[in-house]
């Protein structure tokens, strides 16, 4: 159990506009900022991928804003390149771990701030710079990158010559990933920092909301991953601007152009950027599997079912997590006898998985659920995350992923469990936290038209890619109308365009009811779901300090629904023993 | 709550619906066979699809399970006045589900790799057929050694698209001068073929679909790839790995001939 931190004095609230929203330290202004800093980045994301999609179901079709007219291949795979770094850095990263968690960490423990609320300001304002670094990639000369947002080098590790958007682009792509690193260290830190030290009087660990591990676990991850990337882009920027050769073998020659380096390993920038991005994959996902349990507990008013085995299910895929990365790399060059080992590393990593879906089902099970708008894309994220995990099994093994790498299939898969399901978690968490956040609901409505398109589409989208990917539709290819085989996919790609264009059209609907509600939302009061912990015991939205000077204490775990004897069917964690309601007696 | 449990009804409904329409067509589609890849040409691409279609069983049996007891629960348990049941858990049931998927999903892991060993951990017979392959943006050569059995040494230095000398042939080493370098892959049909990928520049892969091998070729790395085809035909070979600018105009092709006519493709110098 720990001492709850009385060492954080909360001054006055400031008043004026830039120490309020702007060089703010409160850690919910932060968290909405981390929260609209997302939101941007995701609004361009999906534009891109729009253009991308466009441009693949009609190849020769014009678009007026391009020069030309007509999509070039360096075009399309620098759309490419920054569709993907936008969304695994900015949106998957940003939104779930560094917004929700800042702005709910501190409220679901009970402390009035994070616990280092400057650096927290710093790691917001580090990784704002990292997108700016990242948009101007557009605007230097030749543009964006195309080496994906992988950066596999020699493509990446040469400069210009290699292709457009290599040059400066790169440069500056190189920057904003160095940059966005910092940031993630220095918030990881805090994260760390304010679970083990901040938690109120009571709440002891195993009394943390399942949301709180998710990102406590994130938050270790992301220490672990993130360093071994800034190390990676450190290394990477050298072997470009002062020839140095970490990346680089000898005897490369661009263009029938000796290039002067020699001793490096293109494999090893694989090694330190997979040993990163696949504890990425969990810190896209781990926050939504928090928050999932969470919903779904609240809105089927009955406890978790198998908490404990939630949580240590949580530690074993951070831990697997960090084993996994080679298989990535089957088909690399990498020694086959490593790919066998990861690979039944990677296999493992389905039994976590599977208990947490397992344990899902089992709450519902005998449960009474409510179907509000938070609970759809909860249930929606559970449904996403078999279908996109199960198709892991078949990447997982070295063999069938002779078939299957750098295809559609690849696409589908890691968009299902990593892109939809996490951004679903986000769905549940914004429609479930907005009321706290800003006093008001969102509309109800509005929100249920929005699910009910969002995961249709997403399944639209989304399984046919793995069909594509099963004949051998190859992802990452601007054009298909060089190889013969890929021709009879065009019907295929087609369906996909245009249930991408519905569904991305959808998502408008999300943004207006977000933005309308702010003002013209049904006031919310403090507990609107008749929740459990601690955020909804204290104003919406709440004081400065969190709890209006008083702190408080902790009686009992997360999920306390309908338990049998008491008049309420759910009992606030703050709420002490003798003041719970009892059943009267008939 | 009774807004709220005229809500619940539809909701649910629809919920289960979507989901039992979603196992529907994803079952059907993979039955009907509409979107599989074309026959696999070797016997370790067939255990390759062995192992695929075992895998395939597996998930199929706990997608289905998942995605219809999810449905089922929603339905069931939407809200309409019950009584909750309440619990927090079961730890038989946590034991064997954990134990069930365990065995499942590793023993999955352990037989797939004997379909990966089929493939690429075996003895090469001595009378292999040795062919380099070298990629560069956004071409792919392939080198055989020629009448004298060795390929001749290469000097990157001397590498020039325009003069013919894509590969960099040192001039100055005699076993270079048979070497034949041309454009498609062209191998004779059940004889043991190694390949040996490289790359000159970025990295680049080899895919072919029907050999099901797919394999990267990395600057400054000699790659091994095997493989015995046992059917004649005319194959799409391409580039899979992101390698610039034109990486989804590169492809070639693979000529699997018979011994008699390969014989003569080496005789007539690659023609």
């Amino acid at each position: 159990m720990s001492a709850h931190a009385h060492t954080l004095e909360v001054s006055e609230a400031p008043t004026g506009f830039i120490s309020k929203y702007i060089f703010s330290t409160d850690h919910k202004v932060i968290g909405i900022q981390y929260f609209l800093l997302g939101l941007t980045s995701v609004v361009i994301g999906v534009l891109l991928s729009v253009l991308m999609r466009i441009h693949l179901a009609w190849p020769a079709g014009k678009m007026p804003f391009l020069q030309g007219g007509i999509m070039t291949q360096a075009q399309y795979l620098s759309l490419v390149t920054m569709h993907g770094t936008l969304m695994a850095f900015f949106v998957l990263t940003t939104a779930p771990q560094s917004g929700f968690g800042n702005y709910f960490l501190p409220l679901q423990i009970g402390a009035p701030d994070m616990a280092f609320p400057h650096l927290n300001m710093l790691s917001f304002w580090m990784t704002f710079l990292g997108l700016v670094c990242l948009i101007s990639a557009f605007f230097v000369p030749d543009g964006a990158p195309i080496s994906g947002w992988t950066a596999y080098t020699p493509l990446s590790g040469i400069g210009q010559i290699t292709g457009p958007g290599e040059g400066y682009g790169q440069t500056m792509w190189i920057l904003s990933i160095a940059c966005f690193c910092i940031g993630s260290l220095m918030g990881s830190l805090n994260f760390i920092a304010t679970t083990i030290d901040m938690r109120a009087p009571g709440m002891s660990l195993f009394r943390m909301p399942l949301t709180c591990w998710g990102w406590f676990i994130t938050a270790v991850l992301m220490l672990l991953a993130f360093a071994v990337l800034l190390a990676g882009a450190i290394l990477l920027l050298l072997d470009r601007s002062l020839g140095t050769s970490f990346f680089l073998p000898a005897g490369i020659v661009v263009n029938d152009q000796l290039q002067h380096h020699a001793g490096g390993s293109p494999l090893l920038w694989q090694h330190l950027f997979w040993f990163f991005g696949h504890p990425e994959v969990y810190i896209a996902i781990l926050p939504g599997l928090g928050v999932t349990s969470h919903v779904i507990s609240t809105f089927c008013r009955k406890p978790i079912f198998g908490y404990r085995e939630m949580v240590f299910a949580n530690i074993a895929i951070g831990t697997l997590g960090f084993m996994v990365w080679g298989h990535h790399m089957f088909v690399s060059g990498m020694n086959p006898y490593s790919g066998f080992a990861f690979s039944l590393m990677t296999m493992s990593i389905g039994v976590p998985s599977a208990i947490k879906t397992f344990n899902w089902i089992s709450t519902l099970w005998g449960s009474k659920i409510h179907f509000d708008t938070p609970m759809l894309f909860a249930i929606g994220f559970v449904s996403l995350f078999v279908s996109g995990g199960l198709s892991g099994l078949f990447l997982a093994q070295p063999a069938v992923d002779n078939l299957l790498h750098a295809t559609y299939y690849v696409v589908a898969h890691f968009h299902l469990v990593m892109g939809v399901a996490a951004l679903f978690g986000v769905f549940a968490a914004t429609y479930f936290w907005f009321p706290k956040m800003f006093g008001r609901m969102m509309n109800p409505t509005l929100g249920k038209i929005h699910f009910w398109i969002t995961f249709v589409g997403a399944y639209c989208i989304f399984m046919p890619m793995h069909f594509l990917g099963l004949v051998g539709g190859i992802r990452r290819y601007a054009d298909y109308s060089a190889i013969a085989y890929l021709q009879p996919l065009r019907p295929l790609t087609m369906f996909v365009s245009i249930a991408a264009f519905v569904t991305a059209a959808a998502q408008l609907i999300f943004l207006f009811n977000f933005f309308w509600s702010l003002k013209h939302g049904a006031v919310a009061g403090k507990n609107p779901w008749k929740a459990t912990t601690l955020e909804w015991t204290t104003d919406s939205p709440p004081p400065r300090d969190d709890f209006g000077g008083h702190d408080p204490s902790v009686y009992r775990g997360p999920y306390e629904f309908s338990v049998p004897g008491a008049r309420e069917d759910f009992i606030p964690q703050n709420l002490e023993p003798a003041q719970v309601a009892r059943e009267e007696q008939s | 709550m009774s807004t709220n449990e005229h809500r619940s009804r539809w909701a649910a409904s629809l919920f289960s619906a979507l989901l039992i329409l979603l196992v529907v067509a994803t079952v059907y589609v993979f039955v009907s066979g509409k979107y599989a890849p074309p026959a696999a040409i070797t016997a370790a691409g067939r255990a390759i699809d062995h192992q695929y279609h075992l895998t395939l069983a597996v998930t199929a049996a706990v997608f289905v399970l998942s995605q219809l007891g999810l449905a089922f629960v929603v339905f069931r348990y939407q809200d309409h006045g019950q009584k909750v049941q309440f619990s927090r858990g079961n730890n038989t049931l946590q034991l064997l589900w954990t134990s069930l998927t365990a065995v499942l999903f590793i023993g999955l892991g352990l037989l797939g790799g004997k379909a990966w060993a089929t493939g690429r951990m075996f003895t090469l017979s001595p009378d292999a057929v040795r062919i380099e392959v070298t990629e560069n943006q956004f071409v792919f050569n392939f080198r055989y050694a020629g009448p004298d059995g060795k390929f001749g040494r290469l000097d990157p230095s001397q590498i020039n698209a325009s003069l013919a000398n894509p590969l960099g042939l040192d001039s100055a080493d005699p076993a270079g001068n048979d070497d034949i370098v041309v454009p498609t892959l062209t191998v004779p049909v059940n004889q043991e073929i190694e390949l040996l990928l490289r790359s000159q520049d970025v990295i680049h892969s080899f895919f072919v679909r029907e050999l099901r091998l797919q394999q990267d070729a990395v600057p400054g790395l000699v790659v091994p790839l095997r493989f015995k085809a046992e059917k004649l035909g005319h194959y799409e070979v391409v580039c899979t790995q992101l390698c610039g600018l034109g990486h989804s105009n590169m492809h070639t092709y693979l000529d699997i001939v018979s011994q008699a006519n390969f014989d003569a493709f080496l005789k007539n110098g690659g023609q």
